[in-house]
């Protein structure tokens, strides 16, 4: 070789360590020394007057004995529910619809996957309209069918379908993608043998094609789980900015709870253990969901 | 039998397209209305002639404490900033992690996608603390540099490096006496280009309507696109067309890059599917 052995050793061994470094520096510092501090604040005193000392586990048990947490846990997990469930069914019919020869193929895919360009901000500004007491569509065509104004802010129902409309429609798109692409990887010849042993569409749909993209399908719902558990601006801006989320905190969820102890009551270690709990929550609803795909796929066979 | 069930199919995708595309059908509509026709029932399906009006509005004094242009200006330049280096770090660090042989090669990996599980919520108080003790609360640094790294993004890479790239390739040269840098620079880089393409699109999108992390760290004075949203949507609700005139432009540059990378992004979307 042309080159001196000692730099190209050290190109040889030492280059692939400089080319992750800058991810694994930069990630140390705003990624890893964040969440390892939060630990660490979530357990003293720490407000806007100043850093009090150690307060071992007091701000978990605090949290576990107020009443606003659990409201606003309640909130976000029925929020997950009904932003979750509609959503990924509505992406499988899709999908099984975009996975036929069809006319104007692009056309559909483009416009289902229309609502990801938007941001969280814009849709809840339009939606926030939509959904209006006084000036809004939906109660206008709600009118239609003989059906009083509703303040869809004011109830726990109301405002919770309104909040999850927001994130079905913006997701659906994205998941039924995700659900094609698993569908086209399904060999054509497996259908064909359900074909000839008379298995009909729906058969074919529930036998081959839901078992087969299984992985497809625990992965939209475990990113849906992660995106329901951090759920923030759909209903801060349903509120107008407000992040008690409604005047009996009937939409709050704990992603906002976090956010009122953090930045307007200045309650760090307070909000540092809410982050946490945010955390293991989102861990514990994955374990049980996984446990839960576990046990269907032994159910079936 | 066949024609009756694939009418019910078109009609479903149709609904379902229609449903999807409204609402952004409907943003358009307000933002060229008047605040007069809003509420009306029947409403106004076609646009108006006021869209010119409402942006002036927008950026005139009436609606001076959303503070829209400075907004536009700080996402614009965020989100380019944050595009290049998490395009340019990640195509780096994936084609190290799939083709350079190193120790420690798969525990770092795993770190990386470890990572990736974390909610970012986690960590936004201490980060605020962070940026607290680097003064840099209300500067634009302070959403750009935390983002310039993404785990996300390396791995992305790596899996499109891994089928990219063919080991011949690194080998022949190698024997030519290329550096590793020279060959990333040489060889990878322009066999990486349509995964970073997809890689870009997301991060630029993602960057653009990032909300959490810059209203807990920037002031209204200096705000991103969706803060003054935020803004918009709190200080003058009553106002609907000034509303939507500027989420409508808010929105405008991602649609423009959706319609002309679309199909790309579709693909990416589903080739990320199918390998997951």
């Amino acid at each position: 070789m042309t080159r001196p052995s000692r730099w190209n050793r050290f190109d040889l061994h030492g280059s692939p360590y400089v080319f992750i470094a800058p991810f694994f520096l930069l990630f140390a510092a705003f990624g890893l020394f964040p969440l390892l501090y939060t630990a660490w604040v979530s357990l003293r005193s720490w407000d806007l007057t100043g850093d009090a000392g150690f307060v071992g586990l007091d701000n978990y048990s605090r949290l576990l004995g107020d009443p606003d947490f659990w409201n606003a846990l309640v909130n976000t997990l029925g929020l997950l529910v009904l932003a979750t469930i509609p959503q990924l069914l509505l992406a499988l019919i899709v999908a099984a619809m975009l996975n036929r020869p069809l006319r104007a193929l692009l056309l559909f895919r483009l416009g289902v996957l229309a609502p990801i360009v938007t941001s969280v901000a814009a849709v809840a500004i339009v939606f926030g309209q939509l959904y209006g007491r006084d000036a809004g569509l939906v109660n206008g065509l709600l009118g239609l069918v003989g059906v009083d104004p509703i303040d869809w802010q004011a109830s726990k129902t109301s405002s919770w379908i309104a909040v999850s409309s927001m994130v079905n429609w913006r997701w659906m798109g994205y998941n039924a993608l995700i659900y094609l692409a698993a569908m086209q990887a399904i060999p054509r010849d497996l259908y064909e043998a359900a074909q000839i042993d008379g298995a009909g569409a729906i058969r074919q749909f529930r036998n081959i094609t839901v078992p087969l993209i299984r992985p497809a399908l625990i992965f939209t719902v475990v990113m849906s789980i992660i995106g329901g558990m951090q759920l923030f601006t759909e209903p801060l801006l349903f509120g107008q900015g407000d992040v008690s989320g409604g005047s009996l905190r009937q939409f709050q969820t704990i992603a906002m709870y976090m956010f009122e102890q953090s930045f307007q009551n200045f309650d760090y270690g307070y909000g540092s253990a809410v982050a946490w709990m945010i955390f293991l929550l989102t861990v514990i609803v994955g374990v049980i969901n996984l446990l839960i795909g576990r046990r269907l796929r032994g159910g079936t066979q | 039998m066949r024609q009756p069930r694939n009418a019910l199919v078109y009609l479903t995708l149709l609904v379902s397209l229609v449903l999807s595309v409204f609402p952004l059908y409907w943003l358009f509509v307000v933002a060229t209305r008047s605040n007069d026709v809003v509420g009306q029932f029947p409403p106004p399906l076609v646009p108006g002639g006021n869209l010119g009006d409402n942006i002036q509005r927008l950026f005139g004094p009436e609606a001076e404490e959303a503070h829209f242009a400075r907004g536009l200006l700080n996402s614009a330049i965020a989100s380019v900033c944050v595009t290049i280096s998490v395009v340019f770090f990640s195509s780096l660090a994936g084609f190290a992690f799939a083709k350079l042989r190193f120790r420690g090669r798969n525990a770092l990996l795993i770190s990386v996608l470890a990572t990736m599980m974390v909610p970012v919520q986690m960590g936004i108080v201490p980060l605020y603390m962070v940026m607290v003790k680097l003064g840099w609360q209300n500067h634009l640094q302070a959403v750009i540099v935390p983002f310039l790294v993404s785990a996300f993004g390396v791995f992305l890479m790596r899996q499109y490096a891994e089928r990219a790239i063919p080991d011949e390739l690194i080998e022949a040269a190698r024997l030519d006496g290329c550096t590793t840098f020279g060959l990333f620079v040489r060889v990878v880089a322009p066999a990486l280009r349509p995964g970073a393409a997809v890689l870009g699109l997301f991060t630029f999108m993602g960057t653009w309507n990032e909300f959490l992390w810059p209203l807990a760290v920037m002031e209204a004075d200096n705000p991103t696109v969706q803060f003054s949203l935020s803004q918009l949507a709190t200080q003058y609700y009553t106002d609907y067309t000034l509303m939507f005139t500027g989420t409508l432009i808010a929105t405008v540059p991602l649609l423009l890059v959706f319609i002309l990378f679309g199909r790309q992004l579709i693909s990416g979307i589903m080739d990320g599917a199918v390998r997951s």
